[in-house]
């Protein structure tokens, strides 16, 4: 069996960086100095950090967070400001006269895929104008533990009726039935802006902006 | 001893006993607390009270007594296979061995009731005492000088060494009883370390003595008080005395025996509730005393730079530039509250060492006790001893000089404490600077929306 063969070192220099050894003087092996020069470090993170709280004016947690200084968040006094398109807890919108937005076509449950989604559907009662052209949700149950949070109902409603715009990250809770939200506590929910409804104008059948067939035909 | 003594005694153990808990009690929040300031942290505050609807939250200070609630709360637990009166005691001796150090610790300079007897209406305007003279005892009227001592022994260092050496029993014990094998281990490393740094702890202080010319603490003081501070006339053994006492304390950077990384927390592992409390309340109290030790030996104790139990007297040397008289009680309580502040102070750079350093390992723990430490204060009393035989043999020239040297030292601690103060202040008064780098697309956006404060992007 041969000998295996290597290549042969690059003769002259090597190009490498040489490593520093740990110095081996008196400085270094009386430990004293080292220690004193740690000990100020201490005090003058400690009293400049002090000052800065005495004073009023430590730095802003978010603004100014790769400053020196104490950048805590202290969490739920203070929070981090989420970016615009952050995805929250649920809630679900609702038109100009308050009434909910939501038509039932159960696209968001069909679209979840953590199954997360229950729906109920039911017609309006006898009488009303949407009746026969739109259903709503008698039951609308959003399981927030199931939730993985990647917003396919939202891309999925046609009516933006259900959004993400809360602002909320799920909260905490004592039992697992509290995280089931019902219809009426989606509803409840405000989006950033302040407000129940939302930025996109719906148009009601029989504006002159709707495109489609009215409520008024034969059905 | 008379109705009076015992009613001093009493009010004096009160002020120790109180100054020391409180101020332990107090350190256990400063740990945390300036631990998070030196970090960048903001440390506990989340302890509340509320006291009709407004809420208290005294900078995190109510931890401590949280803790205290917690302690109480526990429960009491004892392993099955623990020794149960040596597992009580362990704690109790701890404890102990800590507070019985107390009494022979001078907190002030000697009052003498005869002088506010005899000036009665006058006591804070009246004429001062005599700075060397003795107090008039006068036994038939009640007159006795009153020592600001629980118990003015005339072997009170002697008696300081012997019960600090009581904690070692403390520690060995409770890891004995534990039945636990980390608690063993713990134990003995605690055992060995403060035994060896034990030895340090009394050999640098032998030089001290040497000069004082006393072992009783009250006099180390006076003389202190009349030449200089023994910082500048014991250097060296400031320092060993300050790493030595630091290693009986057990704290980080000598905190082998309660390793957390190897040993859980080493010898009181099995202990819970105020059991464990006591251990930890004894090692805070440990830090208070050791301050006091060092305070006393090496810091002028109630002694303040020119202050003397006249008043004041500024002099160099021989030739006397400013000399006023003060009232006896306005100088006692000078010098009380010096030696308290004294303490604290020297508490709170404790603090930092312990937040500064990194642990030893176990090898170099020994070493640098037995081979550097050791060697280096018996070198100090030998270097003391012909130094102090070479002063005594020199002429008047010399001990002149010395003696100028002395009050520069005294003029030199007064100007660094007023320094330090002005300093202070001028800080408080100057705003931080801060150099903005803005990063990050949050921060962008939180800025567009005017900043982090109770904006709608604020969820």
């Amino acid at each position: 069996m041969a000998t295996p063969t290597f290549p042969k070192k690059p003769a002259g220099r090597v190009n490498a960086t040489p490593v520093a050894y740990t110095l081996r003087n008196a400085e270094v092996k009386s430990y004293l100095p080292e220690v004193v020069r740690g000990v100020g470090v201490s005090m003058k993170n400690f009293l400049d950090n002090t000052r800065e709280m005495l004073r009023g004016e430590r730095p802003d947690p978010v603004l100014d967070r790769f400053d020196d200084g104490i950048t805590t968040i202290s969490y739920p006094e203070q929070k981090r400001p989420y970016p615009e398109r952050f995805r929250g807890v649920h809630r679900l919108t609702t038109r100009a006269d308050g009434s909910m937005r939501c038509v039932a076509c159960l696209c968001c449950s069909t679209a979840c895929p953590a199954q997360c989604i229950f729906i109920e559907a039911g017609e309006y009662p006898e009488g009303d104008s949407r009746r026969g052209y739109e259903r709503y949700p008698v039951k609308f149950v959003v399981d927030e533990l199931r939730c993985i949070f990647c917003g396919y109902c939202v891309e999925a409603c046609p009516c933006d009726a259900i959004r993400m715009d809360t602002g909320n990250h799920a909260v905490p809770y004592d039992s697992r039935d509290q995280f089931i939200y019902d219809r009426d506590l989606l509803l409840s929910l405000q989006g950033r802006d302040g407000t129940f409804e939302t930025a996109n104008p719906r148009h009601e059948p029989g504006e002159p902006t709707h495109p489609g067939v009215t409520r008024e035909h034969e059905h | 001893m008379s109705a009076a003594e015992v009613i001093w005694a009493v009010v004096k153990i009160l002020i120790m006993v109180a100054f020391v808990l409180n101020l332990a009690g107090i350190l256990t929040w400063a740990d945390r607390r300036q631990s998070a300031m030196i970090q960048h942290r903001i440390g506990p505050n989340r302890a509340v009270v509320k006291i009709f609807g407004k809420e208290f939250r005294l900078l995190g200070l109510l931890h401590t007594a949280a803790d205290g609630i917690k302690f109480f709360t526990k429960e009491d637990f004892m392993p099955p296979r623990a020794d149960p009166l040596l597992f009580m005691l362990a704690p109790i001796i701890s404890m102990a061995a800590v507070f019985t150090l107390l009494a022979a610790i001078p907190f002030g300079d000697t009052i003498c009731p005869h002088q506010f007897w005899v000036h009665f209406p006058n006591i804070f305007t009246g004429p001062a005492v005599q700075r060397w003279g003795s107090c008039p005892a006068d036994p038939r009227n009640g007159y006795f000088p009153i020592d600001l001592t629980i118990a003015p022994l005339s072997v009170g260092l002697l008696y300081i060494f012997a019960m600090a050496g009581q904690g070692i029993i403390g520690a060995a014990i409770a890891g004995w009883a534990s039945d636990n094998k980390f608690s063993l281990m713990g134990a003995l490393r605690a055992a060995s370390q403060m035994v060896s740094y034990e030895v340090t702890l009394g050999m640098s202080l032998i030089g001290a003595m040497m000069i004082y010319g006393t072992i009783r603490l009250d006099d180390m003081v006076r003389w202190q008080s009349d030449h200089a501070w023994g910082i500048f006339v014991q250097p060296l053994a400031f320092f060993l005395f300050f790493a030595a006492s630091v290693a009986e304390n057990k704290r980080i950077p000598f905190d082998l025996p309660e390793a957390e990384s190897e040993l859980v927390s080493g010898y009181f592992t099995e202990y819970a509730g105020m059991k464990f409390g006591m251990f930890y309340f004894a090692e805070y109290a440990e830090i208070v005393t050791g301050s006091m030790l060092l305070v006393t030996i090496f810091l002028g104790g109630w002694a303040l730079p020119f202050l003397h139990r006249d008043g004041l007297t500024i002099s160099f040397g021989s030739v006397q530039i400013v000399r006023s008289l003060v009232p006896h009680v306005w100088m006692t309580a000078f010098g009380v509250l010096a030696f308290f502040a004294k303490v604290v102070v020297v508490c709170w750079i404790q603090a930092f060492v312990r937040w500064s350093l990194p642990r030893f390992r176990y090898d170099q723990l020994m070493k640098l006790g037995w081979k550097i430490l050791l060697p280096l204060s018996l070198g100090n009393i030998l270097v003391t001893g012909v130094v102090w035989l070479a002063i005594d043999q020199a002429g008047p020239a010399w001990s002149n000089a010395l003696g100028f040297a002395a009050d520069a030292t005294q003029a030199f601690v007064a100007i660094a404490i007023a320094y330090l103060l002005i300093r202070a202040v001028i800080g408080l008064l100057t705003p931080v600077k801060h150099k903005h780098t803005m990063l990050g697309s949050s921060a962008e956006e939180a800025a567009k929306s005017g900043g982090t404060k109770a904006t709608p992007m604020q969820a």
